[in-house]
């Protein structure tokens, strides 16, 4: 059932090649073909781990800067208040609008990519722990507090375990973004991984089969990162926290 | 005490203010002769207005995504209503949406200009792109989490199925339909300035990325990025001013 | 004349004088308690009275520490309160129950100072004397309201403290699941003997549990009457003198008794 989406999608666009006839985009058939291909010839894996590379690296680096900042922003309301309007302005800014700076600072190559990267990634993470924070009830605060802990165990017994199962959302969103970034960056920073992998064969041939490949791939790769961060939301200290969305609402 | 509406200009004026300060010693300090000081970027941005690029380009990228999202709107919010209302057509298409999503609309950049040549047409479908499948699964997620109870209302008051879907599912669901079309238009934003600087020749994207290539013009590299940070809140609070309208305010927690 | 619900100071457990609440939002002032005065004994069940929305919940916030008054002062034992303190536990309507801990952990959080081994022990008891045994491994959206009130109940008295607060925590219940907690919560008593505060605006709930009913006004809440409720336990529901304490605090409120 849940694959006869795809099958369609196959046949309205082998259809839609075969009529359109002489036509520079490649059929499905041949897309599976550039694939092989990539595989046969050792740049498959060498362009997918590039872009994997670029993409654990800078988000890795924004985690553990960005969390911790949201949730410090989202318990110091002043901090917050603060800082909240500068992180909106550079919220709209494109990661990519970046990369004149990113190169200045690190030149061409891998860390001005994981630089971009770690932009892309550290605004939503900051934005996510912050409503974390936010959204924890005053109920449980209070409870928390009735049974005499320190503030270190209100972090650790109350904070943490409210937060987590909106933080593992925000983690997951922003792998995604991270994955959409990387993609942008290599076609314009560098020149190896799957960005670059779709710009180059454009650019070097019209080899359009090589193109609809490489985006291919950064589909199903997209796909699994984001399969495998669903894995942490079935975690039983994180799936309370998906069920009744109306319980916190009542607060 | 200070009053909590002071503070509320007060601790980010002081935050302004320190940015500026600690930017304009940084640049002072490490000596770099590349980036500018905030004063620079300042008399960037007077001559960009000066030589008229400054609002060519703003409107340039403004109308592709004005062309592009309103495409996407017209098409993405009956998709999505479409898909929350038919769960058989939800599963055939969850698949392809979750294959699709993960491309960077900029991937498609070599496609576009095969369809569409190097124009706008080749950006507007690209933003079209990047913000339709944000709405679709929105609205369809939004239809989804409507209440049975509402539905069965609307039945039980022998509402035709087009009142049904207009009035009930539409209003039930558009609190929720408002935040993916805000989300849908933030995206847009960041998207047409990363298509401006691959795929065009003006709009906001390609100021920066021509400033740096044409004599490593980094003042205004960083103005044009402030503009786009400017323009990206603007749009954001016109969003925000739509969820605050009364037809639909009841959806959003009481802030 | 206002009403005297003041005892000799010496025999009081808590103790509240001249208390006044004022709210401060937007410019705009709110006067939510005026002139509260109140005293109540160890060991005494008192119920507060008053229409929803009249601050009675404020005064309990105030008196468990987690609200500062504009004026006045609450003591507890002779000490002023400056703050939460555990061993005088708030139950909040079953909201306040952990949803990432289950019945077991939720029961067990106030007691992370004990030895392994004395805190299963004290979980264990409470599981029992709550009713909840089969289901300590469960998360708390797995249970019904009533079985969430009585893990909040059960977390509270675990750690053994003075006082309860209660603040309507029967409000949520359907009402057959409401009557059944009331004897709960009245049998526990009866075998701990702590010092409640119960806040509900229920009148007849308040004439079956407490020993005195602190009426209240409308806002700003001021206490009105305090009724004191000389039946022994269990009561006798239809029995003239719960009718006519219950009517009497009707007619108090103005609510003619038919419908």
């Amino acid at each position: 059932m849940s694959c006869s989406g795809l099958v369609m999608l196959l046949v309205l666009w082998s259809a839609a090649i075969a009529l359109a006839g002489n036509t520079l985009l490649p059929s499905p058939w041949s897309v599976a073909a550039a694939i092989a291909e990539l595989a046969q010839k050792g740049f498959l894996v060498k362009h997918v781990v590039a872009s994997l590379f670029r993409v654990t690296w800078g988000y890795l680096m924004a985690v553990v800067v960005g969390v911790p900042l949201g949730i410090f922003l989202g318990w110091r309301r002043r901090a917050e208040m603060a800082l909240a309007p500068l992180l909106e302005l550079l919220r709209p800014i494109s990661p990519l609008a970046w990369i004149p700076i990113a190169i200045l600072w690190f030149g061409v190559g891998d860390l001005a990519a994981i630089f971009i990267i770690f932009l892309a990634s550290i605004l939503p993470l900051i934005l996510t722990a912050m409503n974390a924070v936010g959204s924890v009830t005053a109920t449980h605060w209070n409870a928390g507090r009735n049974f005499g802990l320190s503030p270190v165990d209100l972090a650790r017994k109350v904070l943490a375990p409210a937060i987590l199962p909106q933080l593992i959302v925000g983690l997951r969103l922003t792998l995604g973004i991270a994955w959409l970034v990387v993609v942008a960056a290599e076609m314009i920073a560098v020149n190896s991984g799957l960005g670059f992998l779709i710009i180059d064969a454009r650019n070097a041939g019209n080899r359009y089969d090589l193109v609809v490949a490489g985006m291919v791939l950064i589909g199903l790769i997209g796909v699994g990162l984001d399969s495998a961060m669903r894995r942490l939301e079935r975690l039983p200290a994180a799936s309370w926290g998906y069920q009744t969305p109306v319980e916190a609402e009542a607060a | 005490m200070v009053s909590r509406s002071f503070e509320r200009i007060l601790w980010p004026a002081l935050t302004a203010v320190l940015a500026l300060v600690v930017w304009h010693f940084a640049v002072r300090w490490t000596k770099t002769s590349v980036f500018p000081p905030p004063l620079a970027v300042a008399a960037g941005f007077a001559e960009l207005a000066r030589r008229g690029v400054l609002f060519r380009y703003a409107a340039d990228s403004l109308f592709r995504v004005v062309s592009g999202y309103g495409l996407a709107l017209a098409l993405g919010i009956p998709t999505g209503l479409l898909l929350g209302w038919s769960p058989t057509g939800a599963r055939a298409a969850n698949p392809v949406i979750q294959l699709l999503r993960p491309i960077s609309p900029l991937a498609w950049i070599p496609v576009s200009i095969v369809l569409f040549g190097i124009s706008n047409f080749a950006t507007i479908f690209l933003i079209f792109l990047a913000s339709f499948f944000p709405i679709v699964v929105a609205t369809m997620n939004g239809v989804r989490a409507i209440p049975v109870m509402y539905l069965l209302a609307g039945q039980n008051f022998d509402l035709s199925p087009a009142e049904r879907l207009w009035r009930v599912m539409l209003p039930a669901a558009l609190p929720q339909v408002l935040t993916g079309l805000r989300i849908a238009l933030g995206i847009a934003w960041l998207v047409v300035v990363a298509a401006e600087m691959i795929a065009v020749d003006s709009g906001l994207g390609y100021l920066v990325i021509d400033s740096r290539n044409a004599g490593k013009r980094y003042d205004l590299v960083v103005a044009a990025m402030i503009l786009i940070g400017v323009i990206g809140v603007g749009l954001n609070v016109l969003m925000r001013r739509v969820e605050r309208l009364r037809s639909v305010r009841w959806g959003f927690r009481a802030a | 004349m206002k009403p005297a619900a003041e005892l000799v100071p010496d025999r009081a457990k808590l103790s509240i004088r001249g208390l006044e609440m004022t709210f401060r939002a937007e410019g705009k002032e709110t006067r939510v308690l005026h002139d509260i005065d109140l005293d109540v004994r160890e060991g005494e069940l008192v119920c507060i009275l008053g229409p929803s929305g009249c601050g009675k919940s404020t005064l309990l916030n105030i008196v468990g520490g987690f609200l500062t008054p504009t004026a006045g002062s609450v003591t507890i034992d002779g000490e002023p309160v400056s703050g939460p303190d555990p061993r005088r536990i708030f139950v909040f309507q079953e909201r306040g129950v952990f949803p990432w801990l289950t019945v077991e952990g939720n029961i067990g959080f106030g007691l992370g100072r004990l030895p392994e081994a004395e805190r299963a022990k004290r979980i264990a008891h409470y599981v029992g004397l709550v009713g909840l045994t089969g289901f300590e491994k469960a998360y708390p959206q797995e249970l019904s309201g009533g079985m969430k009130q009585r893990v909040e109940v059960a977390r509270a008295l675990a750690v053994n403290p003075d006082m309860l607060y209660l603040d309507e925590p029967f409000g949520a219940l359907d009402s057959i699941t409401r009557l059944v907690m009331r004897s709960e919560l009245l049998r526990i008593w009866g075998a701990e003997r702590k010092t409640i505060l119960f806040v509900t605006h229920d009148i007849d709930e308040s004439v079956q549990l407490a020993d005195r009913v602190i009426v209240m006004s409308a806002r700003p809440a001021t206490i009105r009457r305090v009724v004191t409720i000389d039946l022994p336990h269990p009561r006798d529901l239809s029995s003239r003198r719960y009718l006519e304490l219950r009517d009497g605090i009707f007619e108090e409120i103005g609510l003619a008794h038919r419908i």
